[in-house]
C-alpha cells in the first residue's frame, strides 16, 4: 500500500484562481465555458473555458517578479504559489520534487506573432517545467509528463510512486494547458468539438468543449493537520486498439481501474464516487460506461467536470482531482453540468443533482490519445 | 531476487540502424530522416502499412521497436504485463512545426487530422501498442537530455510493484537538425543471454555505445 497524502491542490480556471473558488462555483451549478469570439484564436465562434488575460494578470501582480512570462507560465506560477502557501514544504529542498504534466504547453509561441517574444527554445516542455521550477528556485531536474490527456493523472501516480520509493519526501505535481490556435484548429479538424457547451454522458453528447487551466496538487509522505486524504493505488494501460478513438470495450480503462484497485486493495463495491473522464464525445463516454461497468461500479455515483471547466488536456486529470479532494473533505457529489438524459448504452449512475453524500473511497478515471488509459483510488482515513 | 534484464537493444541514428551495437543497415546517402526510415523499413520487411501514414518521430520509435521485436522476446508476457516508457526532449516539435504552418493564417486554413494526432509524443507508444498488442503501463517522459537513472528507476519500480513483467524502455527525439533512437527490451526471463543489468549505469552505457 502506497503512503502519500494529499496535503494541498489549487485550481486556475476561468472559475477562479483557488480550489475552494472553484469548489464553490461548481456547487452552485456554474459553468467556465462561453463562446468564444476571437479570430486570432479560430476563424469562427467556438464555445470554450478561457481565462480572461486581464483577471490573470491582475492576480499576477501578487507575485513578486520583474520577469516577463507567458500566459500558461503565470497561470502555473499562480497555482503553485497558493497551493504551496497553504503548507509549510519547503520548495528550495532536494527533498521536494516537481512534476509537469502538460500536453502542448507554450504552443502558442510557435505563431508567427509570438515568435520573438521570447527566446526559440521556451516552446519546449522541459524549459517550461524549468522556468517554473527555477522561479521557485527548486534544486532538482523537474519531471515533465506528455502523455495526452491521461497526464494529470499519470503524473500524480508518478508521484505517489517516487514518495513511496523514498526519492522525494513531498512532489509538487502541476498541471497546465491553454486553448490556443494550434489546439482548436486540431480539435476541429478532427470534428470532435460541439457547437455548444458539451453534455458529458448525456443522449444528446456531440463532442467536447476546450478549457484552459492549471492545477497544482502537493503530495507528501507526511500527514499533516487536517489533511487526511491519501493515494491507494493507480495505473495506466493501454487500449491496443487505436491512436485516436477509444476502445470499443473500453479495455485499457478497464485494465487499469483493475491495477488500480489491486494496488488499493479495494473492492468494487467499496467505491463510493468515480470522477470520470467525461469528454461528452460520443465514443468516451461510452468507453467509459463499458470499462464501468466491467467492473460492476454500476451503483457507484459518477461525474464529469468537463461541463463545468472543459477539457483542459494536461490540466484535467489534476483539476478534476482537485475538486474529487474537496468533494471528498465537504461529503459531497457534485452534478455533471451540461447531463440530463442518461445516453451510453450501460446504466451508469451519473450524478445530475448536487447533493450531501458521505464519501470515503473514490476512483479517477482519465483516457486519451495514444490508446492511453489511467486510473487510481484515494481514501479518506 | 526478481529482476529486469536488457535482452536487446537498436540505435538509429545518422543514416545508421544498429542492432545490440552492431551495424545492421546503413543508407548515407538518404537526403532526409524520411527518406531514410522509409528505406530501412523495406530493408527489415516488417510489412505493416499503417507504418506510413504515421509522422516521422512515430516512424523512428516504431522501426527500432520492430527491429528488436522481430525475434519476438515477448511470448511468455501476458500484454497487459508490457510496458511502454518512451522519452525525449523535443516532443513532437517537428510535427508541431508541420501542423502550425497549415493554420497559420485564415486564407491559407487547412488543419488535417491525420497531422494533429501526431503531435503527441506517446502517439508513437500507441502505434507499438497496436503493433504488438501491449496493454500495460504507458508513460512519456521529456528531458532536456536523456535521463538513463530516472527512466531505470521508473520501470524497475513499476516491476516491483507488479505493475509490468517486460518493457520497452528508450529514447526516441527529433529535431530539424536531426534524429536519435535508442531503444531496448527488458524482461525477467533468465534464458542463456548475456545478462545485463536493467539499471541506469547498464542503461547509460548502451545508449553511448554509438555516439
Amino acid at each position: 500500500m502506497h503512503m502519500a497524502f494529499f496535503v494541498a491542490d489549487n485550481i486556475i480556471s476561468p472559475l477562479g484562481f483557488t480550489t475552494a473558488d472553484n469548489f464553490f462555483a461548481l456547487a452552485k451549478g456554474l459553468t467556465g465555458i462561453d463562446i468564444i469570439n476571437d479570430t486570432k484564436i479560430y476563424p469562427e465562434t467556438f464555445p470554450a473555458a478561457m481565462i480572461q488575460p486581464r483577471s490573470l494578470n491582475n492576480a499576477f501582480e501578487n507575485i513578486p517578479t520583474t520577469t516577463t512570462f507567458t500566459h500558461l507560465e503565470k497561470m502555473l506560477l499562480l497555482s503553485v504559489s497558493d497551493a504551496i502557501n497553504k503548507t509549510t514544504i519547503d520548495i528550495k529542498s532536494p527533498k521536494t520534487g516537481i512534476i509537469l504534466s502538460t500536453t502542448k504547453g507554450n504552443i502558442d509561441l510557435l505563431a508567427p506573432d509570438q515568435q520573438n517574444k521570447f527566446e526559440k527554445e521556451r516552446v519546449q516542455l522541459w524549459r517550461l517545467a524549468q522556468v517554473i521550477a527555477g522561479y521557485f528556485g527548486n534544486p532538482n531536474q523537474p519531471i515533465v509528463i506528455s502523455n495526452a490527456c491521461i497526464s494529470g493523472v499519470l503524473a500524480i501516480n508518478v508521484a505517489a510512486m517516487l514518495i513511496h520509493e523514498g526519492k522525494f519526501d513531498h512532489i509538487i505535481v502541476i498541471g497546465g494547458d491553454i486553448v490556443s490556435r494550434f489546439v482548436v484548429s486540431g480539435f476541429m479538424s478532427f470534428m470532435s468539438l460541439s457547437p455548444k457547451a458539451c453534455k458529458p454522458f448525456d443522449k444528446e453528447r456531440d463532442g467536447l468543449s476546450l478549457g484552459e487551466a492549471a492545477s497544482t496538487i502537493i503530495l507528501s509522505k507526511d500527514k499533516t493537520g487536517k489533511n487526511n486524504i491519501r493515494y491507494l493505488g493507480g495505473a495506466s494501460a493501454n487500449d491496443a486498439n487505436h491512436i485516436s478513438g477509444p476502445s470499443r470495450t473500453g479495455e485499457g480503462s478497464f485494465i487499469a481501474i483493475k491495477k488500480a484497485m489491486e494496488e488499493a486493495n479495494v473492492t468494487p463495491h467499496q467505491i463510493d464516487h468515480i470522477s470520470a473522464h467525461g469528454t461528452a464525445t460520443p465514443y468516451n463516454d461510452e468507453m467509459e460506461s463499458i470499462a464501468i461497468d466491467r467492473h460492476q461500479l454500476n451503483k457507484a455515483p459518477v461525474n464529469s467536470l468537463k461541463g463545468s471547466f472543459g477539457h483542459t488536456l494536461g490540466a484535467a486529470g489534476l483539476v478534476e482531482t482537485a475538486i474529487l479532494l474537496e468533494e471528498m473533505r465537504n461529503n459531497m457529489l457534485l452534478k455533471t453540468v451540461g447531463f440530463s438524459e442518461l445516453g451510453v448504452s450501460r446504466k451508469i449512475n451519473v450524478v445530475n443533482q448536487t447533493t450531501n453524500h458521505e464519501l470515503k473511497t473514490c476512483l479517477k478515471m482519465a483516457s486519451g490519445f495514444g490508446g492511453s488509459n489511467a486510473a487510481m483510488v484515494i481514501q479518506k482515513a | 531476487m526478481e529482476q529486469l534484464i536488457i535482452k536487446t537493444y537498436c540505435h538509429i541514428k545518422n543514416n545508421h540502424v544498429y542492432i545490440n551495437g552492431q551495424p545492421a543497415f546503413d543508407y548515407p546517402e538518404a537526403n532526409s530522416m524520411h527518406d531514410f526510415l522509409k528505406k530501412a523499413f523495406k530493408h527489415f520487411k516488417p510489412g505493416y502499412a499503417k507504418f506510413y501514414k504515421m509522422d516521422d518521430i512515430s516512424k523512428l520509435g516504431f522501426l527500432a521497436s520492430e527491429v528488436i521485436l522481430k525475434d519476438k522476446p515477448n511470448q511468455n508476457c501476458a500484454p497487459e504485463d508490457v510496458g511502454i516508457v518512451i522519452s525525449n526532449s523535443q516532443s513532437t516539435l517537428v510535427t508541431d512545426t508541420e501542423f502550425q504552418a497549415s493554420i497559420e493564417d485564415d486564407d491559407h486554413f487547412f488543419p488535417s487530422p491525420s497531422v494533429f494526432v501526431y503531435t503527441l509524443p506517446n502517439i508513437m507508444m500507441g502505434e507499438i501498442s497496436i503493433r504488438h498488442g501491449f496493454r500495460g503501463e504507458n508513460a512519456f517522459y521529456i528531458f532536456e537530455n536523456f535521463n538513463a537513472n530516472f527512466v531505470a528507476d521508473y520501470i524497475n519500480q513499476l516491476f516491483l510493484s507488479q505493475k509490468l513483467k517486460a518493457c520497452i524502455g528508450g529514447w526516441v527525439d527529433q529535431s530539424s537538425e536531426s534524429y536519435e533512437a535508442f531503444i531496448y527490451w527488458a524482461d525477467d526471463q533468465k534464458d542463456g543471454i548475456p545478462a545485463i543489468e536493467h539499471s541506469g549505469n547498464e542503461i547509460e552505457r548502451l545508449y553511448n555505445l554509438i555516439r
